[in-house]
Protein backbone atom coordinates (compact mmCIF):
# COMPACT_ATOMS: atom_id res chain seq x y z
CA UNK A 1 0.00 0.00 0.00
CA UNK A 2 1.11 3.68 -0.50
CA UNK A 3 2.04 5.50 1.73
CA UNK A 4 0.49 9.13 1.68
CA UNK A 5 2.33 12.34 3.13
CA UNK A 6 0.11 15.09 4.37
CA UNK A 7 2.65 17.05 1.92
CA UNK A 8 0.85 15.11 -0.87
CA UNK A 9 -2.57 15.25 0.55
CA UNK A 10 -2.49 18.77 0.92
CA UNK A 11 -1.20 19.68 -2.35
CA UNK A 12 -3.75 17.34 -4.03
CA UNK A 13 -6.08 19.52 -2.03
CA UNK A 14 -4.75 22.69 -3.47
CA UNK A 15 -5.07 21.84 -6.50
CA UNK A 16 -8.59 21.29 -6.68
CA UNK A 17 -9.16 24.19 -4.59
CA UNK A 18 -8.46 26.14 -7.76
CA UNK A 19 -11.78 24.73 -9.03
CA UNK A 20 -13.43 26.23 -5.85
CA UNK A 21 -12.22 29.63 -6.27
CA UNK A 22 -12.82 29.05 -10.25
CA UNK A 23 -16.12 28.09 -9.76
CA UNK A 24 -16.77 30.79 -7.30
CA UNK A 25 -15.59 33.64 -9.06
CA UNK A 26 -17.59 32.85 -12.50
CA UNK A 27 -20.69 32.10 -10.45
CA UNK A 28 -20.26 35.67 -8.29
CA UNK A 29 -19.38 37.49 -11.26
CA UNK A 30 -22.06 35.85 -13.59
CA UNK A 31 -24.50 36.04 -10.78
CA UNK A 32 -23.42 40.04 -10.34
CA UNK A 33 -24.48 40.37 -14.15
CA UNK A 34 -27.96 38.15 -13.96
CA UNK A 35 -28.56 40.02 -10.36
CA UNK A 36 -28.27 44.03 -11.80
CA UNK A 37 -30.75 42.62 -14.85
CA UNK A 38 -33.16 41.05 -11.82
CA UNK A 39 -32.55 44.03 -9.70
CA UNK A 40 -33.42 46.28 -12.75
CA UNK A 41 -37.05 44.48 -13.43
CA UNK A 42 -37.66 44.46 -9.46
CA UNK A 43 -37.57 48.17 -9.37
CA UNK A 44 -39.21 48.71 -12.96
CA UNK A 45 -42.00 51.42 -13.18
CA UNK A 46 -44.20 48.36 -15.19
CA UNK A 47 -46.00 45.38 -13.25
CA UNK A 48 -44.94 42.57 -15.64
CA UNK A 49 -41.10 42.43 -15.18
CA UNK A 50 -41.81 43.43 -11.34
CA UNK A 51 -43.93 40.27 -10.97
CA UNK A 52 -41.32 38.19 -13.31
CA UNK A 53 -38.63 39.48 -10.80
CA UNK A 54 -40.29 39.02 -7.58
CA UNK A 55 -41.46 35.16 -8.41
CA UNK A 56 -37.54 34.37 -9.53
CA UNK A 57 -35.89 35.75 -6.15
CA UNK A 58 -38.73 33.73 -3.96
CA UNK A 59 -37.85 30.47 -6.06
CA UNK A 60 -34.22 30.61 -5.92
CA UNK A 61 -34.47 32.06 -2.24
CA UNK A 62 -37.26 29.46 -1.62
CA UNK A 63 -35.64 26.27 -2.37
CA UNK A 64 -32.34 24.77 -1.24
CA UNK A 65 -29.17 25.51 -3.61
CA UNK A 66 -28.64 21.48 -3.41
CA UNK A 67 -32.45 21.38 -5.35
CA UNK A 68 -31.13 23.56 -7.54
CA UNK A 69 -28.57 21.66 -8.09
CA UNK A 70 -29.72 18.24 -8.70
CA UNK A 71 -32.55 19.84 -10.91
CA UNK A 72 -29.95 21.45 -13.35
CA UNK A 73 -28.16 18.50 -13.45
CA UNK A 74 -30.55 15.42 -13.66
CA UNK A 75 -33.30 17.63 -14.60
CA UNK A 76 -32.32 18.25 -18.18
CA UNK A 77 -31.12 15.04 -18.59
CA UNK A 78 -34.54 13.76 -18.95
CA UNK A 79 -34.95 16.22 -22.39
CA UNK A 80 -31.79 14.01 -23.17
CA UNK A 81 -29.74 16.93 -22.88
CA UNK A 82 -26.65 15.54 -21.21
CA UNK A 83 -24.87 18.53 -19.02
CA UNK A 84 -21.49 18.13 -17.72
CA UNK A 85 -21.49 18.54 -13.79
CA UNK A 86 -19.14 21.87 -14.40
CA UNK A 87 -22.15 23.81 -16.24
CA UNK A 88 -24.41 22.29 -14.27
CA UNK A 89 -22.87 24.00 -11.15
CA UNK A 90 -22.15 27.01 -12.97
CA UNK A 91 -25.46 27.24 -14.32
CA UNK A 92 -27.15 26.58 -10.94
CA UNK A 93 -24.79 29.01 -9.02
CA UNK A 94 -25.11 32.20 -11.50
CA UNK A 95 -28.79 31.34 -11.07
CA UNK A 96 -28.58 30.90 -7.41
CA UNK A 97 -26.40 33.97 -6.53
CA UNK A 98 -28.16 36.22 -8.95
CA UNK A 99 -31.61 36.05 -7.01
CA UNK A 100 -29.46 36.71 -3.50
CA UNK A 101 -27.33 39.71 -5.02
CA UNK A 102 -30.45 41.43 -6.47
CA UNK A 103 -32.17 40.99 -3.11
CA UNK A 104 -29.62 42.61 -1.30
CA UNK A 105 -29.17 45.47 -4.16
CA UNK A 106 -32.56 46.40 -4.52
CA UNK A 107 -32.40 46.91 -0.54
CA UNK A 108 -29.50 49.04 -0.90
CA UNK A 109 -31.31 50.85 -3.85
CA UNK A 110 -34.42 51.48 -1.91
CA UNK A 111 -32.94 52.91 0.78
CA UNK A 112 -31.94 55.90 -1.44
CA UNK A 113 -34.18 58.73 0.00
CA UNK A 114 -36.99 59.70 -2.30
CA UNK A 115 -36.19 63.38 -2.54
CA UNK A 116 -32.88 62.27 -4.85
CA UNK A 117 -35.71 60.31 -7.70
CA UNK A 118 -37.65 63.70 -7.33
CA UNK A 119 -34.52 66.16 -7.40
CA UNK A 120 -33.35 64.13 -10.62
CA UNK A 121 -36.69 64.20 -12.10
CA UNK A 122 -37.43 67.57 -11.50
CA UNK A 123 -33.89 68.67 -13.48
CA UNK A 124 -35.57 66.57 -16.54
CA UNK A 125 -33.50 63.30 -16.12
CA UNK A 126 -34.92 60.23 -17.46
CA UNK A 127 -34.78 57.08 -15.28
CA UNK A 128 -32.07 55.39 -16.80
CA UNK A 129 -30.05 58.56 -15.96
CA UNK A 130 -31.36 58.58 -12.46
CA UNK A 131 -30.28 55.22 -11.86
CA UNK A 132 -26.76 56.03 -13.60
CA UNK A 133 -25.99 59.40 -12.21
CA UNK A 134 -27.78 59.76 -8.83
CA UNK A 135 -28.99 56.17 -7.43
CA UNK A 136 -26.60 53.97 -8.31
CA UNK A 137 -23.40 55.97 -7.32
CA UNK A 138 -25.30 56.25 -3.84
CA UNK A 139 -26.02 52.54 -3.84
CA UNK A 140 -23.17 50.96 -4.47
CA UNK A 141 -21.23 52.68 -1.56
CA UNK A 142 -24.23 50.49 0.89
CA UNK A 143 -23.84 47.80 -1.37
CA UNK A 144 -20.05 46.67 -1.06
CA UNK A 145 -19.99 45.46 2.47
CA UNK A 146 -23.11 43.30 1.86
CA UNK A 147 -22.42 42.21 -1.37
CA UNK A 148 -18.52 40.89 -0.21
CA UNK A 149 -20.59 39.39 2.73
CA UNK A 150 -22.46 37.62 0.34
CA UNK A 151 -19.67 36.17 -1.69
CA UNK A 152 -18.31 34.24 1.59
CA UNK A 153 -22.07 32.35 1.15
CA UNK A 154 -20.66 31.95 -2.76
CA UNK A 155 -17.45 29.98 -1.88
CA UNK A 156 -19.32 27.88 0.72
CA UNK A 157 -22.40 27.22 -1.66
CA UNK A 158 -19.52 25.57 -4.09
CA UNK A 159 -19.18 22.85 -1.69
CA UNK A 160 -22.55 21.16 -2.78
CA UNK A 161 -21.39 21.08 -6.31
CA UNK A 162 -19.27 18.26 -5.39
CA UNK A 163 -23.01 15.90 -4.91
CA UNK A 164 -23.04 16.21 -8.36
CA UNK A 165 -19.27 15.38 -9.17
CA UNK A 166 -17.80 18.46 -10.09
CA UNK A 167 -14.03 17.91 -8.64
CA UNK A 168 -13.72 20.75 -6.56
CA UNK A 169 -12.22 21.27 -2.75
CA UNK A 170 -15.03 18.97 -1.34
CA UNK A 171 -15.29 16.45 -3.68
CA UNK A 172 -11.27 15.90 -3.84
CA UNK A 173 -11.67 15.89 -0.29
CA UNK A 174 -13.34 12.42 -0.35
CA UNK A 175 -11.83 11.65 -3.11
CA UNK A 176 -8.26 11.89 -0.97
CA UNK A 177 -10.07 10.30 2.03
CA UNK A 178 -10.67 7.18 -0.06
CA UNK A 179 -7.19 6.49 -0.86
CA UNK A 180 -5.77 7.71 2.16
CA UNK A 181 -8.37 6.34 4.76
CA UNK A 182 -7.30 9.82 6.89
CA UNK A 183 -10.52 11.51 6.70
CA UNK A 184 -9.88 14.10 10.01
CA UNK A 185 -6.91 14.96 8.71
CA UNK A 186 -7.69 15.49 5.11
CA UNK A 187 -11.14 17.33 5.97
CA UNK A 188 -9.12 19.37 8.49
CA UNK A 189 -7.12 20.32 5.77
CA UNK A 190 -10.10 20.92 3.80
CA UNK A 191 -12.11 22.95 6.17
CA UNK A 192 -8.42 24.76 6.95
CA UNK A 193 -8.40 25.83 2.84
CA UNK A 194 -12.24 27.07 2.94
CA UNK A 195 -11.59 28.96 6.13
CA UNK A 196 -8.37 30.84 4.03
CA UNK A 197 -10.76 31.59 1.10
CA UNK A 198 -13.53 33.11 3.49
CA UNK A 199 -11.72 34.75 5.98
CA UNK A 200 -10.05 37.44 4.17
CA UNK A 201 -13.60 37.72 2.61
CA UNK A 202 -15.75 38.30 5.70
CA UNK A 203 -13.05 40.29 7.25
CA UNK A 204 -12.92 42.67 4.68
CA UNK A 205 -16.36 42.79 4.33
CA UNK A 206 -16.36 44.16 7.91
CA UNK A 207 -13.97 46.38 7.38
CA UNK A 208 -15.48 47.95 4.50
CA UNK A 209 -18.58 48.37 6.49
CA UNK A 210 -16.94 49.84 9.38
CA UNK A 211 -14.85 52.34 6.77
CA UNK A 212 -18.32 53.55 5.06
CA UNK A 213 -20.34 54.12 8.33
CA UNK A 214 -17.43 56.30 9.79
CA UNK A 215 -17.02 58.61 7.06
CA UNK A 216 -20.71 58.42 5.55
CA UNK A 217 -20.00 61.03 3.18
CA UNK A 218 -19.68 61.10 -0.18
CA UNK A 219 -16.06 61.12 -1.22
CA UNK B 1 -51.23 84.48 -22.70
CA UNK B 2 -50.12 82.75 -19.09
CA UNK B 3 -47.15 80.92 -18.61
CA UNK B 4 -48.79 78.64 -16.40
CA UNK B 5 -52.24 77.81 -17.07
CA UNK B 6 -54.10 75.63 -14.03
CA UNK B 7 -57.78 74.56 -15.24
CA UNK B 8 -60.13 72.56 -13.10
CA UNK B 9 -56.87 70.23 -11.75
CA UNK B 10 -58.24 67.72 -9.01
CA UNK B 11 -55.94 64.93 -7.45
CA UNK B 12 -57.19 61.90 -5.30
CA UNK B 13 -54.86 60.11 -3.05
CA UNK B 14 -57.11 57.22 -2.21
CA UNK B 15 -60.58 58.14 -1.51
CA UNK B 16 -59.00 61.31 -0.22
CA UNK B 17 -59.29 64.44 -2.70
CA UNK B 18 -56.19 66.67 -2.08
CA UNK B 19 -57.30 68.88 -4.65
CA UNK B 20 -60.71 70.06 -5.52
CA UNK B 21 -60.88 71.62 -8.83
CA UNK B 22 -57.95 74.23 -9.09
CA UNK B 23 -57.87 77.52 -11.76
CA UNK B 24 -55.12 79.27 -11.52
CA UNK B 25 -52.88 81.41 -14.14
CA UNK B 26 -49.58 82.77 -13.59
CA UNK B 27 -48.41 85.64 -16.27
CA UNK B 28 -44.60 85.90 -16.73
CA UNK B 29 -42.40 87.81 -13.93
CA UNK B 30 -45.15 87.36 -11.33
CA UNK B 31 -44.33 86.21 -8.02
CA UNK B 32 -47.15 84.03 -6.64
CA UNK B 33 -47.10 83.10 -2.85
CA UNK B 34 -49.23 79.99 -1.83
CA UNK B 35 -50.56 79.99 1.83
CA UNK B 36 -52.95 77.87 3.39
CA UNK B 37 -52.91 75.33 6.18
CA UNK B 38 -50.78 71.93 6.10
CA UNK B 39 -52.78 69.49 4.32
CA UNK B 40 -54.55 71.92 2.62
CA UNK B 41 -52.93 71.35 -0.96
CA UNK B 42 -50.64 74.11 -1.76
CA UNK B 43 -47.48 71.46 -1.94
CA UNK B 44 -49.21 68.84 -4.47
CA UNK B 45 -50.79 71.86 -6.41
CA UNK B 46 -47.03 72.43 -7.00
CA UNK B 47 -45.82 69.10 -7.04
CA UNK B 48 -48.26 68.65 -9.80
CA UNK B 49 -47.52 71.44 -11.75
CA UNK B 50 -43.92 70.18 -11.85
CA UNK B 51 -45.21 66.52 -12.91
CA UNK B 52 -44.12 64.40 -9.69
CA UNK B 53 -47.74 63.96 -9.22
CA UNK B 54 -49.84 62.67 -11.84
CA UNK B 55 -53.31 64.92 -12.08
CA UNK B 56 -56.60 63.40 -11.67
CA UNK B 57 -58.87 65.76 -13.79
CA UNK B 58 -58.49 69.00 -15.69
CA UNK B 59 -54.96 70.93 -17.74
CA UNK B 60 -52.25 71.95 -17.05
CA UNK B 61 -50.57 73.90 -19.73
CA UNK B 62 -46.57 75.56 -19.15
CA UNK B 63 -45.55 78.18 -21.86
CA UNK B 64 -48.29 76.93 -23.76
CA UNK B 65 -47.40 72.75 -23.86
CA UNK B 66 -49.64 70.84 -22.08
CA UNK B 67 -48.61 68.42 -19.38
CA UNK B 68 -48.84 65.10 -19.90
CA UNK B 69 -47.83 62.04 -17.73
CA UNK B 70 -45.13 60.65 -20.42
CA UNK B 71 -40.90 60.69 -20.05
CA UNK B 72 -41.11 62.93 -23.39
CA UNK B 73 -43.35 65.44 -22.40
CA UNK B 74 -42.55 65.63 -18.67
CA UNK B 75 -38.94 66.13 -19.38
CA UNK B 76 -40.02 69.06 -21.83
CA UNK B 77 -41.87 70.84 -19.09
CA UNK B 78 -38.97 70.20 -16.62
CA UNK B 79 -36.43 71.79 -18.67
CA UNK B 80 -39.17 74.69 -18.42
CA UNK B 81 -39.66 74.66 -14.84
CA UNK B 82 -37.49 74.27 -11.67
CA UNK B 83 -38.19 73.19 -8.74
CA UNK B 84 -36.77 73.66 -5.18
CA UNK B 85 -37.41 71.36 -2.15
CA UNK B 86 -37.94 71.64 1.37
CA UNK B 87 -34.98 69.10 2.12
CA UNK B 88 -32.79 70.64 -0.57
CA UNK B 89 -32.04 66.80 -2.37
CA UNK B 90 -28.61 67.84 -3.50
CA UNK B 91 -26.73 64.73 -4.44
CA UNK B 92 -24.39 64.10 -1.60
CA UNK B 93 -22.07 61.95 -3.56
CA UNK B 94 -21.06 65.15 -5.87
CA UNK B 95 -19.36 68.80 -5.01
CA UNK B 96 -22.02 71.58 -5.07
CA UNK B 97 -20.14 71.92 -8.53
CA UNK B 98 -20.74 68.43 -9.85
CA UNK B 99 -24.09 69.44 -8.63
CA UNK B 100 -24.56 72.06 -10.99
CA UNK B 101 -23.02 70.81 -13.83
CA UNK B 102 -24.73 67.43 -13.71
CA UNK B 103 -27.80 67.91 -15.41
CA UNK B 104 -26.79 70.30 -18.16
CA UNK B 105 -24.64 67.38 -19.08
CA UNK B 106 -26.79 64.60 -18.64
CA UNK B 107 -30.48 66.40 -20.04
CA UNK B 108 -29.18 69.13 -22.26
CA UNK B 109 -25.80 67.05 -23.58
CA UNK B 110 -23.70 70.13 -22.61
CA UNK B 111 -20.16 70.26 -23.19
CA UNK B 112 -17.99 69.42 -19.07
CA UNK B 113 -16.48 73.36 -19.87
CA UNK B 114 -19.62 75.13 -21.14
CA UNK B 115 -21.79 73.09 -17.66
CA UNK B 116 -18.75 74.04 -15.46
CA UNK B 117 -18.91 77.74 -16.33
CA UNK B 118 -22.72 77.42 -15.99
CA UNK B 119 -22.05 76.50 -12.83
CA UNK B 120 -19.84 78.19 -11.22
CA UNK B 121 -21.66 81.51 -12.64
CA UNK B 122 -25.17 80.43 -10.82
CA UNK B 123 -23.16 79.54 -7.43
CA UNK B 124 -21.77 82.84 -7.95
CA UNK B 125 -25.47 84.51 -8.48
CA UNK B 126 -26.25 82.52 -4.86
CA UNK B 127 -23.23 84.10 -3.16
CA UNK B 128 -21.12 80.32 -3.37
CA UNK B 129 -18.74 80.83 -5.85
CA UNK B 130 -16.08 80.02 -3.31
CA UNK B 131 -17.81 76.80 -2.33
CA UNK B 132 -17.85 74.93 -5.99
CA UNK B 133 -15.72 72.12 -4.47
CA UNK B 134 -17.55 71.53 -1.56
CA UNK B 135 -19.81 68.26 -0.81
CA UNK B 136 -22.96 69.03 0.71
CA UNK B 137 -22.22 68.08 3.88
CA UNK B 138 -19.86 70.78 4.61
CA UNK B 139 -22.55 72.89 3.91
CA UNK B 140 -24.82 75.01 6.44
CA UNK B 141 -28.37 74.06 5.34
CA UNK B 142 -28.59 77.75 3.94
CA UNK B 143 -25.90 77.10 1.66
CA UNK B 144 -27.31 73.78 0.56
CA UNK B 145 -30.76 75.64 -0.18
CA UNK B 146 -28.73 78.19 -2.52
CA UNK B 147 -26.82 75.35 -3.83
CA UNK B 148 -30.27 74.08 -5.04
CA UNK B 149 -31.00 77.00 -6.36
CA UNK B 150 -28.43 77.52 -8.81
CA UNK B 151 -28.67 73.95 -9.53
CA UNK B 152 -32.44 74.61 -11.40
CA UNK B 153 -31.55 78.21 -12.51
CA UNK B 154 -28.29 76.30 -14.41
CA UNK B 155 -30.87 74.59 -16.64
CA UNK B 156 -32.54 77.65 -16.99
CA UNK B 157 -36.11 77.79 -16.65
CA UNK B 158 -38.60 79.98 -17.40
CA UNK B 159 -40.46 79.42 -14.18
CA UNK B 160 -39.54 78.04 -10.32
CA UNK B 161 -41.27 76.39 -8.23
CA UNK B 162 -40.28 76.40 -4.39
CA UNK B 163 -41.96 74.09 -2.07
CA UNK B 164 -41.39 75.18 1.18
CA UNK B 165 -37.59 75.99 0.56
CA UNK B 166 -37.14 77.72 4.05
CA UNK B 167 -39.25 75.40 6.38
CA UNK B 168 -36.16 72.88 7.38
CA UNK B 169 -33.94 75.85 7.72
CA UNK B 170 -32.70 76.79 10.81
CA UNK B 171 -34.09 80.46 11.79
CA UNK B 172 -30.63 81.96 11.03
CA UNK B 173 -30.42 80.63 7.66
CA UNK B 174 -33.91 81.72 6.30
CA UNK B 175 -32.84 85.19 5.12
CA UNK B 176 -29.88 84.20 2.95
CA UNK B 177 -32.44 81.93 0.95
CA UNK B 178 -35.06 84.50 0.95
CA UNK B 179 -32.64 86.62 -0.27
CA UNK B 180 -31.69 85.06 -3.26
CA UNK B 181 -35.34 84.38 -3.77
CA UNK B 182 -36.34 88.61 -3.28
CA UNK B 183 -32.98 88.55 -5.92
CA UNK B 184 -34.47 86.36 -8.74
CA UNK B 185 -38.01 88.16 -7.87
CA UNK B 186 -36.34 91.19 -8.81
CA UNK B 187 -34.68 89.60 -11.82
CA UNK B 188 -38.06 88.87 -13.20
CA UNK B 189 -37.90 85.45 -13.25
CA UNK B 190 -41.70 83.19 -12.63
CA UNK B 191 -41.49 82.10 -9.24
CA UNK B 192 -44.51 80.08 -8.03
CA UNK B 193 -43.87 79.55 -3.77
CA UNK B 194 -45.16 77.74 -1.09
CA UNK B 195 -44.19 79.12 2.12
CA UNK B 196 -44.88 79.89 6.16
CA UNK B 197 -42.78 83.31 5.63
CA UNK B 198 -45.84 85.71 5.48
CA UNK B 199 -43.66 89.30 6.19
CA UNK B 200 -42.08 87.42 2.42
CA UNK B 201 -44.85 87.15 0.90
CA UNK B 202 -46.26 90.14 1.69
CA UNK B 203 -43.16 91.92 0.60
CA UNK B 204 -42.33 90.32 -2.86
CA UNK B 205 -45.25 88.18 -4.00
CA UNK B 206 -47.43 90.02 -6.49
CA UNK B 207 -50.44 88.01 -5.31
CA UNK B 208 -51.10 85.84 -2.66
CA UNK B 209 -52.95 82.48 -3.06
CA UNK B 210 -54.73 81.29 -0.04
CA UNK B 211 -56.09 77.23 -0.24
CA UNK B 212 -57.96 76.05 2.34
CA UNK B 213 -59.31 71.98 1.75
CA UNK B 214 -58.14 71.79 -1.60
CA UNK B 215 -59.52 74.60 -3.41
CA UNK B 216 -58.32 77.89 -3.94
CA UNK B 217 -60.12 80.14 -1.20
CA UNK B 218 -59.05 83.40 -1.51
CA UNK B 219 -57.07 85.02 -4.24
CA UNK B 220 -55.30 88.74 -4.83
CA UNK B 221 -52.51 91.39 -4.24
CA UNK B 222 -50.53 90.86 -0.44
CA UNK B 223 -51.04 93.97 0.12
CA UNK B 224 -55.38 93.42 -0.24
CA UNK B 225 -55.57 89.84 1.25
CA UNK B 226 -53.46 90.09 4.19
CA UNK B 227 -54.96 93.30 4.73
CA UNK B 228 -58.65 92.68 4.81
CA UNK B 229 -58.89 88.89 3.93
CA UNK B 230 -62.68 88.10 3.20
CA UNK B 231 -63.49 85.22 4.29
CA UNK B 232 -63.50 83.82 8.05
CA UNK B 233 -60.88 80.74 7.10
CA UNK B 234 -58.41 83.57 6.14
CA UNK B 235 -58.14 85.91 8.79
CA UNK B 236 -58.56 82.59 11.13
CA UNK B 237 -55.44 81.54 9.39
CA UNK B 238 -53.64 85.20 9.45
CA UNK B 239 -54.80 85.35 13.53
CA UNK B 240 -53.76 81.93 13.61
CA UNK B 241 -50.31 82.51 11.97
CA UNK B 242 -49.53 85.79 13.69
CA UNK B 243 -50.17 84.93 17.83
Amino acid sequence: MTEFTTWDILRNLLLAARWTVVLSLVSFIGGGLIGLLILSSRISKRRAPRIFAKGYIELFQGTPLLMQLFLAFFGLGLFGVNVPAWLAAGVALILWSAAFLAEIWRGCVESIARGQWEASASLGMGRLQQMRHVILPQALRIAVPPTVGFSVQVVKGTALTSIIGFTELSKAGTIVTNATFQPFTVYGLVALIYFALCWPLSKSSQILERKLNVAHRGH
Amino acid sequence: MSLIAVTEVRKRFGSNEVLKGIDLDVEPGEVIAVIGKSGSGKSTLLRCINGLETINGGSIMVAGAQLLDDEVHLKALRLKVGMIFQQFNLFPHLTAGRNVMLSQMVVKKAKREVAEAMARRQLERVGLAHKFDAYPDELSGGQQQRVAIARALAMEPIALLCDEITSALDPELVAEVLAVVRELAAEGMTLMMVTHEMAFAREVASRVVFMHEGRVHEIGPPAELFAAPRTPELQRFLGLVHS
